[in-house]
């Protein structure tokens, strides 16, 4: 079998989240391969929660995701980077007023 | 669970792929890259991380590929030392345990495969490289679990020296390793007190269940300890593995802390350690110990110990009795696929 015929039968990979619990979203932990969506959901149960991490799992073919490009990094958040007025400690604010 | 704290060169590949070329590159290209590399060195000095994406030199990505994938075929090839006593356990309790172990050591597989496979390999390369024998795996597989004591060994002790071994990948400047890793050291806290637990068991049994943990710790101690590699003074990729953040405390470092850690264990189990030499070092803060026998290990690491060709054999055969069931599973998706797309079009 050639290099190419192997990853061709290679199950896709998934990316996989996981909700620890109610009230908290649903976070990146990890990916492996399975054959289709109901398989990654079972195989995502035993490899990442066997000790009663979550509460439910999304499965995303890994494909499916749109990434930026770490290059760009510097030009993509340029336009936040002058933008310190976001943040409430830009005002100062007197004392007296307190809690604000 | 079971790194080898070294990482020895896999075989060459027999039919040697196309030459690498090394493309001639013009001013304006060597100057990106050169501002990459040095990018990188800044990253590496803050003691930042490195991602899948950013750029990073292909000596690195090389190293941690080769890093990984043995940490992972070490994780897969260690559960058959302790399958093979899933339908012996003595218990149905110990039984339920070993098989959750074991399970897990499937699992910290699977998180270091995916790990490597950010780097650009997939999983399937991965695995005809472990599966033609070009691949390493921790050493300390190739030896027999020969009694139910070895079980518990096995937790106390190998999963104890892979702990050392691990907690300081957790820190390591890859992220999805680093991720990995903290993931499985979680766990694995678990397989080295269930080790310990089912030896005091039998330490509180006859005396025949005594000698049986006596001898299995006298056959595993020196196993072990050659599990951290080879003494600093003779570990040449060491420096470079430090220098990319990748390996944070020494071979030699990380054996004594394994050492200093159990002599208190083993007295409280009521063992001794099979080490004539090894004592308490007042001077040193540290205990002292005898010579490791290096031609052993080097011999098993190289293909000659007792459990090589069975291990890699059993391996084979498991993956090869699957292949139905992955190609069934892949047949099923796609059909599934173009059902609901003809659904779709006819609607």
């Amino acid at each position: 079998m050639s290099q190419t015929d192997n990853v061709a039968n290679e199950w896709p990979l998934w990316e996989v989240f996981v909700r620890s619990k109610q009230g908290i979203e649903h976070k990146h932990c990890g990916s492996l391969h399975a054959a289709d969506a109901q398989q990654a959901l079972h195989m995502a149960r035993d490899v990442y929660t066997r000790r009663q991490e979550g509460v439910s799992i999304w499965v995303i073919p890994s494909a499916a995701i749109t990434a930026s490009d770490p290059g760009d990094k510097d030009t993509l958040f340029e336009p936040a980077k002058d933008k310190v007025y976001r943040h409430p400690t830009f005002f100062v604010i007197p004392d007296e007023v307190g809690h604000m | 669970m079971y790194t080898q704290s070294f990482n020895v060169p896999d075989a060459p590949i027999a039919a040697a792929g196309p030459r690498e070329i090394k493309p001639v590159l013009t001013p304006e290209q060597q100057q990106a890259m050169d501002r990459a590399q040095s990018q990188f060195d800044r990253v590496i000095d803050a003691d930042g991380k490195i991602e899948p994406k950013d750029w990073m030199p292909e000596a690195y990505r090389k190293t941690l590929v080769r890093q990984i994938s043995q940490h992972a075929h070490s994780e897969i090839v260690g559960m058959l030392p302790e399958g093979n006593w899933i339908s012996r356990a003595p218990s149905l309790k110990r039984k339920a345990i070993l098989i959750a172990k074991v399970q897990d050591e499937a699992g910290h597989g699977l998180y270091l495969y995916s790990a490597a496979e950010t780097l650009g390999t997939s999983r399937d390369q991965m695995l005809d490289a472990l599966h033609t024998g070009r691949a390493k795996y921790s050493s300390i597989f190739n030896y027999p679990t020969l009694t139910w004591a070895d079980v518990g060994v096995i937790g106390w002790l190998v999963d104890g020296a892979a702990i050392m071994n691990q907690i300081p990948l957790c820190r390591c400047s890859y992220g999805p390793y680093a991720r990995a890793m903290v993931r499985i050291c979680k766990e694995e806290s678990f397989h080295q007190r269930q080790g310990f637990e089912s030896l005091m068991v039998m330490m509180q049994g006859n005396a025949e269940q005594q000698a049986m943990v006596q001898d299995a710790v006298n056959r595993w101690w020196w196993k072990c300890l050659a599990m951290f590699g080879p003494p600093d003074a003779d570990s040449t990729n060491s420096t470079q593995g430090m220098r990319w953040g990748i390996k944070r405390i020494s071979n030699d470092d990380l054996r004594q802390k394994f050492i200093d850690a159990t002599v208190p264990q083993a007295k409280v189990l009521g063992v001794t350690l099979p080490d004539p030499d090894l004592k308490w070092n007042e001077a040193r803060g540290h205990h002292d110990c005898g010579q490791i026998d290096w031609d052993e290990f080097w011999a098993t690491v190289n293909g000659n110990g007792p459990c090589n060709k069975e291990r890699l054999a059993t391996r084979v055969k498991a993956h090869e009795n699957g292949q139905w069931v992955r190609d069934a599973a892949l047949a099923y998706a796609r059909k599934q696929q173009q059902r609901l797309q003809q659904q779709q079009e006819a609607a």
